[in-house]
């Protein structure tokens, strides 16, 4: 399997996009740590899907916003499964509001979670991935990240940050075989989406070429094409998956 | 030559792929060993863990030949 021997940690792979991550990742041969910050029963559960279907994962909780947490969650990660290849950035949350109405606590929660979380997990994760001479980072953005979204400026804001963190990485990792790219989702059925109105839904595939939304799977396939050998000299890029709503 | 300087030199020859006499007390890491900004970065976070030391950015950018790295470690052991 082309990811047999490399361990991954996915962060906030309890639900949704990072749990079909997880599980992809695990499928093609990689030991998974399933990141979660509260929902312990269900990290319990991507971690059972994963070992029922042959895989090795282990849950591990740390709020990424928290330097300290990060930190002794990898240091966990090591000690279990010795080394650490593949790292994916994907714990996000929004709090969504338009301007005048968008609180600083709203503000800095999106931001500490989605953007300095990356940064706390990428360098936490900087020795092993140096030492080994070989590494993937990849940073789950959205494709908000690239046009905006009313209501969604924290959002949106952290998504395209993830963009410019992910290629100065790109860049100064470059020379050690650590590549680092990102993968910016549209509309993807979710816990984050069931909640949308139907009107809103329809309204929202108009422009969508594909004529659907996409499936949690469809991200994890990107992702673990990333993560493969194959993509070895794809370094600093953002792959959208949308169904064609942004070109 | 001292323990320390011994421990240092395998690092560095590790770290940068050079070869052990090229490792001499006046050697800088950039303009004779041929170091770039992240190989630098790398062998403070080697001789941290080697050493169990923490070394703070400001100490980080004064060192830039092979005998500042050993004064810089044993005069604190």
């Amino acid at each position: 399997m082309e990811l047999e021997g490399r361990v991954a940690i996915v962060t906030g792979s309890s639900r949704g996009i990072g749990r079909a991550i997880a599980i992809e990742l695990s499928r093609r041969g990689a030991a998974i740590a399933v990141n979660y910050a509260g929902n312990a029963a269900a990290a319990q559960e991507t971690a059972a899907v994963i070992t029922a279907a042959g895989g090795r994962a282990l849950a591990v909780r740390a709020d990424v916003a928290d330097q300290e947490q990060v930190e002794a969650m990898m240091k966990q990660i090591l000690n279990e499964y010795g080394r650490l290849d593949i790292l994916v950035n994907n714990a996000g949350i929004t709090r969504d509001n338009l301007l005048p109405r968008l609180r600083e606590s709203d503000w800095d929660a999106v931001l500490n979670v989605n953007l300095k979380g990356a940064y706390n997990c990428a360098k936490a994760v900087m020795r092993p991935m140096l030492k080994a001479r070989w590494g993937r980072i990849i940073n789950i953005s959205s494709v908000v990240g690239l046009t905006g979204n009313a209501g969604q400026a924290n959002y949106a804001a952290a998504k395209a940050g993830l963009i410019g963190f992910t290629k100065s990485l790109a860049r100064e990792l470059g020379s050690r075989s650590i590549t680092v790219n990102a993968v910016a989702p549209g509309y993807i059925m979710t816990d984050m989406t069931d909640g949308l109105a139907e009107e809103t839904k329809s309204k929202m595939l108009a422009g969508v070429p594909l004529n659907r939304f996409g499936k949690p799977e469809e991200i994890a396939s990107a992702v673990a094409f990333l993560a493969g050998e194959g993509a070895g000299y794809i370094t600093g890029q953002v792959i959208v998956v949308d169904g064609g709503m942004t070109m | 030559m001292s323990a320390v300087f011994n421990r240092v030199k395998e690092i560095i020859v590790e770290q940068l792929g050079v070869e052990p006499e090229e490792v001499k007390l006046e050697a800088s890491f950039v303009d004779d060993l041929g170091a770039d900004s992240l190989d630098i970065v790398e062998l403070i976070m080697a001789l941290e863990e080697e050493f169990d030391l923490q070394i703070p950015d400001e100490d980080a950018e004064k060192i830039r030949k092979v005998g500042e790295v050993i004064k810089y470690i044993e005069e604190r052991k």
